[in-house]
């Protein structure tokens, strides 16, 4: 069937679920089916059914399944990247809580599609790189640093994800060589984004006193510090 | 465990002491541990805590994973009374000998 471009809107309002306002000789004249019909020269109009397209004779497969099967319900249901926190904003300083670089103040750049941040020292500062970073292990502060400067476009989730390992099949004598070669170097491009990153970054950084020895010192708590009590 | 940096120790945990199990004057209820997280004194400051991660770090004579070291992971869950004491529950109930001793209070998952 074609789809109609207008709803369909009944014209008779329900006074109750199940009983209409209107009674059917009402509503035949509403409807206006005796302006059809009279149109039509008295006689309803009749349209004869369109002509089916002769359908491919469906091959009847041998199995069958002996009890029916429930198919499950198609999952049509999309996960939203997580949602930003209001304190982290392109530019802000953050503090890394866990793992390698805890303590570290890192700048935020941008938050990738699969919900991580990217984050990156700038290397020469602190020895972070460009890296994801989970929002629940960061705390936002509210130090700012002008990130106009810097293009952050080319990074996505893609770039981050593991070199495809080469598959070395072969005999022993081989196995030990192979794995002395996986030392894993950086690649000579990711070196060089870092850098392009950095410094846009460096320069809005040197701009601002202080800025700079304090990315490039960590935060740590203190005797008598209580974190509930500080404001970030 | 990555030796990033040598020689700079940050401190990136509460201190914590371990009271007990949750209980009443004659039966304890070992799957909740009463935890003392320094500098907090009322329950309106436990709610910062809600959910933060806590870890019980002991020692051991036997190497496990290349360590002597060995750590049970917990989540504060509640507070407990009006005074600033925290229920927690860990992945394995702590043992008894844990009473008094000291735990980690982390600042993650974070909120702020």
């Amino acid at each position: 069937m074609a789809p109609r471009k207008t709803p369909v809107v009944s014209r008779n309002p329900q006074l109750i679920r199940g009983v209409g306002k209107y009674s059917r000789s009402k509503m035949y004249h509403k409807r206006g089916l005796w302006a059809i019909k009279a149109k039509n020269g008295g006689v309803f109009p009749k349209h004869d059914p369109k002509p089916k397209a002769a359908s491919t004779a469906e091959k009847v497969s041998k199995f069958y399944p002996a009890d029916d099967i429930k198919v499950p319900l198609p999952n049509k249901r999309k996960a939203k990247p997580t949602k930003l926190r209001a304190s982290i904003t392109p530019g802000t300083v953050l503090i890394i809580l866990a793992g390698r670089f805890k303590g570290k103040r890192v700048v935020f750049l941008k938050q990738l599609t699969s919900g991580l941040l990217l984050v990156t020292g700038p290397f020469k500062v602190n020895g972070v790189p460009l890296r994801r970073v989970n929002q629940a292990y960061v705390i936002g502060t509210s130090t700012k640093v002008d990130i106009s400067g810097v293009n952050v476009d080319k990074f996505d989730d893609k770039y981050f994800a593991k070199a495809a390992e080469k598959k070395n099949k072969k005999g022993e004598g081989e196995f030990f060589e192979a794995d002395k070669e996986e030392k894993n170097e950086l690649p000579q491009d990711k070196k060089d984004d870092q850098k392009t990153v950095d410094a846009a970054l460096i320069k809005s950084i040197e701009a601002v006193p202080d800025l700079k020895s304090y990315l490039a010192a960590r935060f740590s708590l203190k005797a008598g510090m209580k974190p509930h009590e500080l404001v970030f | 465990m990555v030796k990033g940096r040598e020689g700079e120790r940050v401190r990136l945990y509460v201190r914590g002491t371990i009271l007990g199990y949750k209980r009443s004057k004659a039966n304890q209820y070992p799957n909740t541990s009463l935890i003392q997280i320094e500098g907090v004194n009322t329950k309106e400051e436990v709610a910062w805590y809600a959910g933060k991660r806590l870890a019980y770090i002991y020692k051991a004579k036997v190497k496990k994973d290349g360590s002597h070291y060995r750590c049970i992971w917990g989540k504060v869950s509640r507070p407990h009374g009006n005074s600033g004491v925290i229920r927690a529950k860990f992945t394995s109930n702590l043992p008894p000998k844990s009473m008094g001793d000291r735990v980690r209070v982390f600042m993650y998952p974070s909120n702020i």
